[in-house]
């Protein structure tokens, strides 16, 4: 994304001065960005989408208050944000619950899994199907405050700052519900992990 | 410092993201040197995020990408 941000500003210029259709160009790269957003948000495949076309049109329908201080990415996925935020309030008219209290009251307890059967997740392990199913199950049962934030970090690989900007919360909460996050689908998954098969090694970048 | 388990557990999203300072990391290195319990851990977490991060695992619905353009075709035309 980085190579491409020199270009960006250029598009968006042209796209302002009124080569209009250069738009579909600007957008494309973050598509799934946006999609995945709404997705963390609103649950739902049908309200993502929708949400996500909404959000693409008023990305462009407010270009010109695009200001080049930000990543146009992040800009575009604070639209994502307060379109989806939109829609969950419109949804939770009659349910009167509050995921972020229930969260709020719930201290401790995000100590990880103790795994001492295996050490690593075979390979064959990560291309099954129902490894998928499980992760992404365990990722649409995380409190919201924390999903959102796994959302960005993990799966759209936004920083911590441009997280943390997106849905306007410090940096410091975002480490915190990042970390609480990560431990809680790990607890999560430790039984879709555990095999038989013999150990592989997978992972790359430290010396066992 | 001889770090314990719950010590490492607490930072193992930072060392992930390789933002604990030289000296933690340091002394989290030599604490999962011996500790098979941590490793695992460390390890199922990682592969968690590589999971994540797979496109196959969040996958977009069939056709968003060419609804998303048709919408936005009609915008920019009217």
């Amino acid at each position: 994304m980085r190579t491409t941000e020199t270009n960006e500003a250029g598009l968006i210029a042209r796209i302002l001065a009124g080569e209009k259709e250069l738009f579909h160009e600007l957008i494309r790269p973050y598509e799934r960005m946006v999609y995945l957003t709404l997705f963390s948000i609103v649950k739902n495949e049908t309200e993502a989408e929708d949400g996500a076309q909404e959000t693409v049109i008023s990305a462009y329908r407010h270009l010109a208050s695009f200001r080049g201080d930000a990543k146009f990415s992040t800009w575009l996925v604070t639209i994502a944000i307060n379109e989806g935020r939109k829609r969950l309030r419109k949804a939770k008219t009659a349910a009167e619950e509050s995921i972020e209290e229930k969260v709020g009251e719930h201290e401790g307890g995000y100590s990880p899994a103790p795994l001492t059967d295996w050490r690593e997740i075979p390979l064959e392990a990560l291309e099954r199907k129902e490894l998928r199913e499980a992760l992404r199950a365990a990722v649409a049962e995380l409190p919201d405050i924390y999903r959102q934030v796994f959302a960005l970090r993990d799966l759209e690989e936004l920083n911590v700052e441009e997280t943390a900007q997106a849905l306007g919360i410090n940096t410091g909460a975002v480490k915190v519900r990042l970390h609480r996050a990560r431990m809680m689908l790990q607890k999560r998954l430790v039984p879709y992990l555990k095999t038989t098969a013999p150990a592989r090694k997978l992972f790359f970048g430290r010396a066992l | 410092m001889k770090l314990d388990c719950k010590h490492v557990w607490e930072h193992i999203s930072e060392y992930i993201d390789n933002t604990v300072d030289a000296k933690l990391r340091e002394d989290i290195e030599r604490h999962l040197e011996h500790c098979e319990i941590c490793s695992a851990i460390l390890d199922s977490t990682r592969n968690i995020l590589i999971l994540t991060a797979d496109d196959r695992t969040f996958e977009l619905p069939v056709g968003y990408s060419k609804r998303l353009h048709e919408r936005l075709k009609e915008e920019i035309e009217n």
